[in-house]
């Protein structure tokens, strides 16, 4: 029978929380209880239980990020059991349904944990390092206008898709989470490798791999020691390749960054 | 009294070209003496505020996110419209335009439509230069497919994810200017009031939402790009934080709205699971070219989909309608499932979902090339409702999706206060009763990158360049005004939360100012609408205080705007006695149930315009000319 599954039993679980009033508070584990939980409902909707349940006994909701509910916009953010973004493979959270869960679990739920990420309140974390790094170098230089046809472009089709591979990164910082080290290399390399494939990109090629770099040191996010946690969790499969382009292209730009050798 | 639409005179394909040339121009040099406020950092947002920086204006840029990417353009899953014509198919400027304008249900201006299909050939050409990975075809060149209410195949796209690349683009136009001192970027910070001096829009009001801390911004001029105000409806296909806050309170200091009750509901959405659910989710309209959309033909056939004949089931827009077939327009599609649902063949456990089946384009094509089409959509079905889409039929059900209406604005894009400007979705002008797919994204990027650079100049270009500050009192007194309802929101101390007075006002626009209307029933619904807003302001409970992240208190506040813009939304629906397009009246339909317009008496915009707390708002009307095209009977059979 087609259809939300009419047998699925309700389900009791206990929560432990990450509550943290500001950035500069100290934060910890609290436990909560939340009952006649749907498996059909999304992780964050099992949240909202738990926040209108608080509101209406006059304790604060726990704060966290999201947004578009459909794993686009890159906002839910959930260290859910030790795993970022939850148990389910190349899910975000707000895709993450309970169905993946079991009547009297524990779920750990926490913030994002890295240096460059403080924590705002609870679970909501400030991620503008990701926009400081793109603003250093992220994007092709043109102005608006004066663009030739599009047409006027071609890219072999596998170029084009490779390089759409990478930018469908969705900047929620999940590689950082995952990383023992917080670093951020999937995230500046996935935007590297779309505009290093790309006949657009190659102008700026050489200055825009070694400034991105250059911010993300400054940011504070740590070293890259290939063990690929990054890749494995992220939500929407950006490759570990990405990371090996960049490197590429970092040593490339070095020895001959002024564009001429 | 609206003003004049100031739509420039002379023949449709030349009007643009002319006002171009006629719009006043601010020089070079004087250009950095001009700050913008852009509130909203989507598609017409993000645009925008880079165009102009990029032209040497002073830009700050505004969003309520942690980042202008996570703005609600990055949900945008099938396409974007461009009269390019690279199929050899019969395109032109002129058909896209005649597209619109019909799909729209003639309720759009004819020379606003024209030029967003004029510019929308250079929108492809600019995103391309960006590094916008379109799809492509094996040799190259830029691939399309077709959308709803299109006979040619016109629709650029990036897999089911042309809004997110389409954003990302433009984010990183705008991050270049940020990172050159051009855009002042303040994140995390949501406008609640507009600031009019001599009655010019001079800035804006916004709270921090990590500190709390209400701040005062002043400018030259102010453009809202604020998005749709589809959540009035707690249930859509909208990200959780879209609001009507920002153009509402515009409303409210001046701006008209128009055309408030012109809703999108979109065919294609996962139906509802059950009274906790939060959003709905869109199922790209691009899955009507190769999805059929059935229904049993026998009322309650509960059998397994797979076990029920060919003879047995009803491919009924293919039956209805042969020349569009399961491409009719969103109205259309969305209404004949609502109908099939009543007549009681709706399918899975609610009975409020009908099946789009692909079945025959796999076997004809494959479950791989299938996959490489709509993979990333396939995949997101099956992990909310735990169901194989190779396997099974999609179950589906229309959701509210965009708002055709919003803040009247003039052929250059400014709303009734001189100074504000609108673009997006956040205005009401391209898309007349009814919108067609892949054109929400053509008109964000119209405005912003090819429209408003050119209309703002006009109005800067007389307006002193002296600096604006925020000493004025007028800043002072909005502060305070805003100060005083976050006040009066903490202060009220009752017992229900935001969430449950957005629910309740969702189920009451949905019951009667939703897919069907009638008469009793807004008039009914207009009654419980006051009621729920006294109940609002007197049964509200919150916790905590505004020095803090507060998500509840935000939430609150949109809800208040909601509610009041419901009312509104009801009356539009009420005094609007004919069917277009998104607006179905029941009491206005074909033998064939079809929407039955009435051109004599409603072949305008209902432009509202605010009189005062308790008071009716005032109705505007501008009389839409049609000089072009013959206003028919809309006809996809």
């Amino acid at each position: 029978m087609a259809g939300s599954n009419p047998n699925a039993k309700p389900m009791n679980l206990t929560l432990k929380v990450w509550r943290q009033k500001n950035r500069n508070a100290e934060g910890q584990i609290v436990e909560y209880q939340v009952k006649d939980i749907s498996p059909e409902m999304s992780f964050l909707e099992m949240l909202d239980v738990l926040n209108e349940d608080l509101l209406h006994k006059g304790e604060e909701p726990v704060a966290f990020d999201h947004d578009c509910r459909e794993g686009i916009c890159g906002s839910c953010n959930l260290f859910i059991n030790g795993r970022a973004h939850g148990p389910e493979k190349g899910t975000t959270t707000c895709q993450l349904h309970m169905r993946k869960f079991s009547d009297g679990d524990t779920i750990t739920i926490e913030p994002w944990r890295a240096n460059a990420f403080p924590v705002n309140r609870d679970l909501s974390v400030d991620r503008s390092a990701f926009d400081r790094i793109i603003q250093a170098g992220g994007y092709v230089s043109v102005n608006t206008g004066g663009a030739p046809d599009g047409n006027e472009i071609p890219i072999p089709k596998p170029v084009a898709d490779r390089a759409f591979e990478a930018a469908t990164c969705i900047a929620c910082g999940a590689c950082v989470a995952a990383c023992k080290n917080a670093s951020a290399m999937l995230f500046v390399s996935a935007k590297i490798s779309q505009l290093a494939l790309l006949p657009q990109g190659q102008v700026e090629r050489k200055t825009r791999v070694e400034n991105m770099i250059a911010q993300m040191d400054k940011e504070g996010f740590g070293a890259c020691t290939n063990i690929g946690q990054c890749a494995a969790e992220c939500p929407v499969g950006i490759s570990l390749e990405n990371i090996a382009l960049m490197n590429r292209e970092f040593i490339s730009a070095k020895a001959t960054s002024n564009n001429l050798a | 009294m609206l003003p004049d639409s100031k739509i420039p005179e002379g023949p449709l394909a030349e009007k643009w070209e002319k006002h171009k040339f006629n719009v006043k121009l601010v020089n070079p040099a004087n250009k950095r003496k001009y700050d913008v406020i852009i509130v909203g950092t989507g598609l017409a947002g993000a645009s925008a505020a880079a165009s102009l920086a990029e032209l040497g204006y002073n830009v700050k840029a505004f969003t309520y996110h942690d980042s202008p990417r996570r703005a609600h353009s990055i949900a945008a899953q099938g396409g974007i419209n461009a009269a390019k014509n690279y199929q050899n198919d019969g395109d032109s400027v002129f058909r896209l335009f005649y597209d619109t304008i019909k799909g729209g249900d003639y309720r759009a201006r004819e020379a606003n439509v024209y030029r967003l299909a004029q510019v929308s050939v250079n929108i492809i050409d600019q995103c391309v230069a960006q590094g916008v990975p379109f799809a492509r075809e094996y040799g190259g060149l830029l691939a399309n497919r077709s959308f709803g209410g299109a006979q040619v195949s016109r629709t650029f796209y990036a897999r089911g994810q042309t809004g997110q690349q389409l954003l990302l683009g433009a984010y990183s136009a705008l991050s270049r200017q940020v990172a050159y001192g051009k855009v002042k970027l303040y994140t995390r910070s949501e406008m609640l009031d507009l600031v009019v001096v001599d009655g010019k829009a001079r800035g804006i009001v916004t709270r921090n939402l990590i500190t709390g801390e209400i701040q005062t911004h002043s400018a030259h001029a102010v453009i809202l790009a604020t998005g749709g105000y589809g959540n009035v409806f707690y249930l859509s296909t909208n990200a959780k934080y879209c609001n009507v806050t920002a153009p509402w309170r515009a409303h409210k200091k001046g701006a008209f709205f128009a055309n408030p009750c012109f809703t999108q509901i979109h065919p294609t959405c996962i139906p509802v699971s059950g009274d906790y659910q939060s959003k709905l989710t869109l199922m790209s309209e691009s899955l009507r070219n190769d999805g059929r959309v059935w229904v049993p033909k026998a009322k309650g056939d509960k059998r397994d989909p797979r076990q029920i004949p060919e003879e047995e089931r009803d491919y009924f827009l293919e039956r209805k309608y042969p020349a569009f077939g399961n491409l009719v327009p969103r109205d259309v599609a969305s209404r004949n499932a609502k109908q099939a649902c009543d007549e009681g063949r709706g399918v899975g456990t609610t009975g409020l979902a009908v099946y789009l089946d692909f079945a025959d384009v796999i076997k004809r094509e494959g479950a791989d090339k299938v996959s490489q089409k709509y993979g990333n959509l396939f995949e997101m079905y099956e992990k909310i409702t735990g169901e194989n889409p190779y396997e099974l039929p999609m179950r589906i059900y229309p959701a509210v999706h965009y708002t055709m209406g919003g803040l009247w604005v003039d052929y250059n894009l400014q709303t009734t206060i001189p100074g504000l400007y609108a673009t997006g979705e956040c205005n009401f002008s391209d898309h007349g009763a009814n919108r067609l797919g892949a054109s929400a994204l053509m008109q964000g990027l119209a405005d912003g990158y090819f429209v408003i650079p050119y209309t703002i100049g006009d109005y800067l270009a007389q307006t002193a360049p002296t600096p604006v500050t925020t000493q004025h009192p007028a800043f002072a007194q909005a502060e305070a005004e805003v100060r005083e309802r976050i006040n009066k929101l903490i202060s009220i101390k009752g017992n229900r939360t935001p969430t449950e007075f957005h629910k309740a006002l969702g189920h009451i626009m949905w019951e009667y100012c939703g897919m069907a209307r009638n008469a009793e029933g807004l008039r009914h619904a207009k009654a419980e609408i006051q009621k729920l807003r006294k109940e609002f302001w007197s049964d509200l409970k919150l916790v905590g205080t505004n020095e803090e992240l507060n998500q509840a208190l935000e939430n609150a506040g949109r809800v208040a705007d909601f509610i009041e813009l419901g009312e509104l939304m009801v009356d539009d629906a009420l005094h609007r006695n004919e069917s277009c397009g998104g607006h179905f009246r029941e009491e206005y339909q074909t033998p064939e149930n079809e929407a039955l317009r009435d051109d004599e008496n409603f072949a305008y915009v209902a432009a509202w315009e605010f009189a005062g707390e308790g008071k009716p708002e005032i109705l505007n009307k501008e009389e839409l000319q049609f000089e072009n095209v013959k206003l028919t009977q809309r006809s996809y059979k």
